[in-house]
């Protein structure tokens, strides 16, 4: 009975290798060239002169094993038997021989998978995970997700956007999803709402003191028993108090509502790295579908689809343009809320004589 | 006791449209009666589609591991499990891919009959940090599950107080654009750190990405709190007859309007004889021309990375974006792997000593001030760090000359090489 444990292996990170599709092992590093010959595919040519073309499809990230079974057959039919994920959940199929592209990017479509997501196109919105499994969310990712993908579908499947467009969803203020061209994020707009029957048993009290960004949080007594209390007039409902301690409850489904973000920018091409910024707030968390978000969304996209020039990203065709065109194009209005005056907030403001007429 | 399937009429309305639906995919498994995993699926639309009528979230966390483990597992307990008791537990897995997320279809095959046996057949490729996520196994399931996918050479990732799991673009794979061995890089510096993501006890998460060029195709400079993006120190490569293609097809207006006004610091001009000319010294090899041009141009040859620490998103501060802290290392020789290797190590280290309670890298940076983090590192001050220098004159300066004598030192090293 001396039945020992198993004891974990600590590979790490396992080597591509085995997995990849062997002209990409044999290339790998030695690749001269590239040209997209329709959305969603690449073309690579290599310097030994072997070519691969990469049809890219969109999934659904979420993925029952169904799914992924009916990937990995397609995949077996059509692209030598393997696959690889971008970082926005897209599936890329690899095939050596052109001929194949075009009954590949048929198999896709037919069984439901949107072939594109590359070039100057609307990617796969990068997303986190919302009411289906997280512990802190204001509301879902991945329905979100769908909803807006069902109504950007067309500029997903074409690369007709001036340069590529990347949007990213969080379903509370930590911002899980990141920067992007647009960010759909929550926006709470109520302080937390204290269980104080709680808070002494589930929350180390200092630790939750020292994550609040503004100092609002402070011991308390309340009914006899130790908690915490919300100073509400600096208190700016950011909600990073509710992880640590779950009883100071900052997701309502009124009062949570969603913002949107543009001119994040993660890459260092042409212009630096850049933070969205805010443009539009109090949305409803109007599941299933959140219209009024699709609304605004599109309005930007619209506005940025007609007006930038080509390889501007969101962030520069408004840097060119100015905010007040960006108000003026999009309709949005610009309120007190979208003059920044957090730490370094000064430095957003116009200190020159330049002024948009 | 087979549980109902749930009345689900706000999720049902996800089956609409275009776009593949994670509700048709959960339904599937929800429906498969003789799969273990029916009945937690069954509940687990059902909670769900509570969460859609209140808008609200009822998943707790707790304590859940695997055996050896500090990490890697996300506990999820329903608040809710009185009405959903199926899904009381709905734990993840989190599983780093194979680099640069390439897989066989056996490997894929392989991952979905683990998870049919031992959780609820639902996957996720990928999580925001680049984890394949195993969603939703209960409490006992998760060893199992994770024995089966370690034998196939597969290891959790990270989660709390840790190194988290990395992320490299496609790179050397399949992009003429890349700059270093990626997946190299980030096996070389995820794998000698190992320790730090299975049993964290570090102030707060510590993330690296690998990205071959600008472009940063997996975000690590805002999204990492070590960015290695790739770049080259030499000249970049021009094909001059395809060049003039581009130019026969474009048109010298789109290319001008396209390829050198674009060109954020003046680099390049249209020659009257339809060649470009690239100025080097003033390129920043931000890869916009190379991105538009892709058969006429690409990186130079003396390749390498450029190193950005700090990036990370609003909590506490602020947004913060990664700065450089090395402007360029070579990634030439596995020599140069280990040395990056071993400067990630480094600068670990130096947070876990240094940062406090739930104090990410650039905040630490941001309280003690960059000098404070290269000295401590034993890295030299360049003006590539700095947008501009400081236009503050609250410093003390009593010990210019001798700094003013290490930039000479380092100067007449550099020119002796």
């Amino acid at each position: 009975m001396s039945d020992k444990p198993r004891m974990p292996i600590e590979s790490g990170v396992p080597d591509p290798a085995p997995y990849m599709h062997p002209l990409m092992v044999s290339n790998y590093g030695n690749w001269a060239w590239h040209d997209r010959p329709r959305p969603g595919v690449l073309h690579h040519v290599a310097k030994s002169g072997d070519e691969i073309w990469t049809v890219k499809a969109g999934t659904q990230r979420q993925m029952d094993i169904y799914t992924i079974r009916k990937l990995a057959d397609i995949a077996d039919e059509f692209a030598d038997g393997h696959v690889r994920f971008t970082a926005r959940s897209n599936i890329e199929f690899m095939v050596s021989d052109e001929a194949r592209v075009a009954p590949l990017i048929d198999k896709l479509t037919g069984e439901g998978f949107p072939v594109g997501g590359t070039g100057n196109s609307i990617s796969m919105i990068s997303h986190t995970q919302g009411w289906l499994h997280c512990d802190i969310p204001g509301t879902d990712a991945s329905g979100v997700v769908k909803a807006l993908m069902d109504v950007l579908y067309d500029d997903f499947v074409r690369e007709e956007m001036p340069n590529r467009v990347k949007i990213t969803t969080s379903c509370c203020q930590i911002n899980c999803g990141g920067q992007g061209d647009i960010a759909i994020n929550i926006q709470h707009t109520k302080p937390p709402v204290i269980n104080h029957d709680l808070v002494s048993n589930m929350c180390e009290r200092p630790a939750v003191i020292a994550r609040c960004p503004v100092a609002a949080i402070r011991p308390a007594l309340v009914n006899g028993k130790p908690s915490l209390e919300v100073d509400e007039r600096k208190c700016v409902c950011c909600g990073a108090c509710y992880p640590p301690c779950p009883p100071m409850q900052i997701n309502d489904p009124e009062n949570s509502k969603l913002a949107i973000w543009v001119g994040g920018k993660h890459s260092s091409t042409r212009s630096s790295p850049a933070f969205h910024k805010l443009v539009y707030a109090g949305l409803p968390n109007n599941a299933p579908r959140w219209p009024e978000v699709a609304e605004v969304v599109t309005r930007i996209l619209r506005a940025y689809k007609e007006n930038a020039k080509a390889w501007e990203r969101m962030n520069e065709w408004i840097e060119r343009i100015g905010w007040p065109k960006f108000f003026e194009l999009t309709g949005l209005p610009f309120t007190k809320h979208h003059i920044d005056d957090w730490r370094g907030g000064r430095y957003t403001l116009n200190t020159s004589s330049h002024v948009h007429f | 006791m087979a549980n109902k399937m749930p009345d689900t009429p706000l999720l049902d309305q996800l089956e609409d449209g275009p776009w593949p639906s994670f509700v048709t995919g959960l339904k599937r498994l929800a429906q498969d009666e003789d799969k273990q995993y029916a009945p937690m699926v069954k509940s687990l639309l059902g909670q769900l589609e509570h969460s859609y009528e209140t808008r609200k979230g009822y998943w707790k966390g707790g304590t859940v591991g695997v055996r050896g483990y500090g990490a890697g597992i996300i506990p999820r307990f329903s608040e809710v499990a009185g009405k959903y008791p199926e899904s009381k537990e709905f734990h993840t897995l989190r599983v780093m891919p194979p680099a640069g997320m390439h897989y066989s279809t056996k490997l894929l095959r392989d991952m979905c009959d683990i998870w049919e046996r031992n959780g609820s057949g639902l996957i996720a490729f990928h999580g925001q940090s680049g984890d394949i996520m195993f969603q939703a196994a209960n409490t006992e399931q998760l060893q199992a599950a994770f024995d089966e996918l370690n034998d196939l050479g597969f290891d959790l990732g990270g989660a709390g107080a840790g190194l988290r799991t990395s992320m490299s673009c496609v790179g050397s794979a399949r992009c003429e654009q890349s700059c270093y061995d990626e997946s190299k890089a980030m096996r070389e510096v995820i794998n000698s750190m190992l320790d730090d993501m299975h049993r964290p006890s570090l102030p707060y998460k510590f993330k690296a990405k690998f990205s071959g060029c600008a472009n940063d195709c997996v975000n690590a400079s805002h999204r990492s709190d070590f960015a290695v993006l790739g770049t080259w120190a030499d000249d970049m490569k021009v094909d001059q007859e395809r060049f003039k293609d581009y130019v026969a097809t474009m048109g010298r207006k789109e290319i001008i309007n396209q390829v050198i006004n674009m060109c954020p610091t003046r680099a390049l001009e249209l020659n009257d004889d339809d060649t470009l000319g690239v100025d080097n010294n003033s390129c920043v090899r931000c890869m916009h021309c190379i991105n538009v041009l892709t058969k006429a141009l690409s990186p130079g040859d003396v390749k390498g990375c450029t190193i950005l620490v700090g990036g990370k998103r609003t909590l506490k501060i602020g947004d913060l974006m990664g700065s450089v802290v090395v402007p360029f290392m070579r990634l030439e020789t596995d020599e140069d792997y280990e040395k990056l290797a071993d400067l990630a190590q480094r600068v670990l280290d130096f947070f876990a000593e240094n940062a406090l309670e739930h104090e990410r890298t650039g905040e630490m940076i941001e309280r003690i001030g960059l000098v404070s983090f290269l000295e401590g590192l034993g890295l030299d001050v360049d003006p590539n760090m700095v947008k501009h220098p400081r236009t503050s004159s609250y410093v003390r300066t009593d010990d210019w000359d001798q700094e003013v004598e290490k930039w000479n030192k380092r100067k007449q090293a550099a020119a002796a090489e």
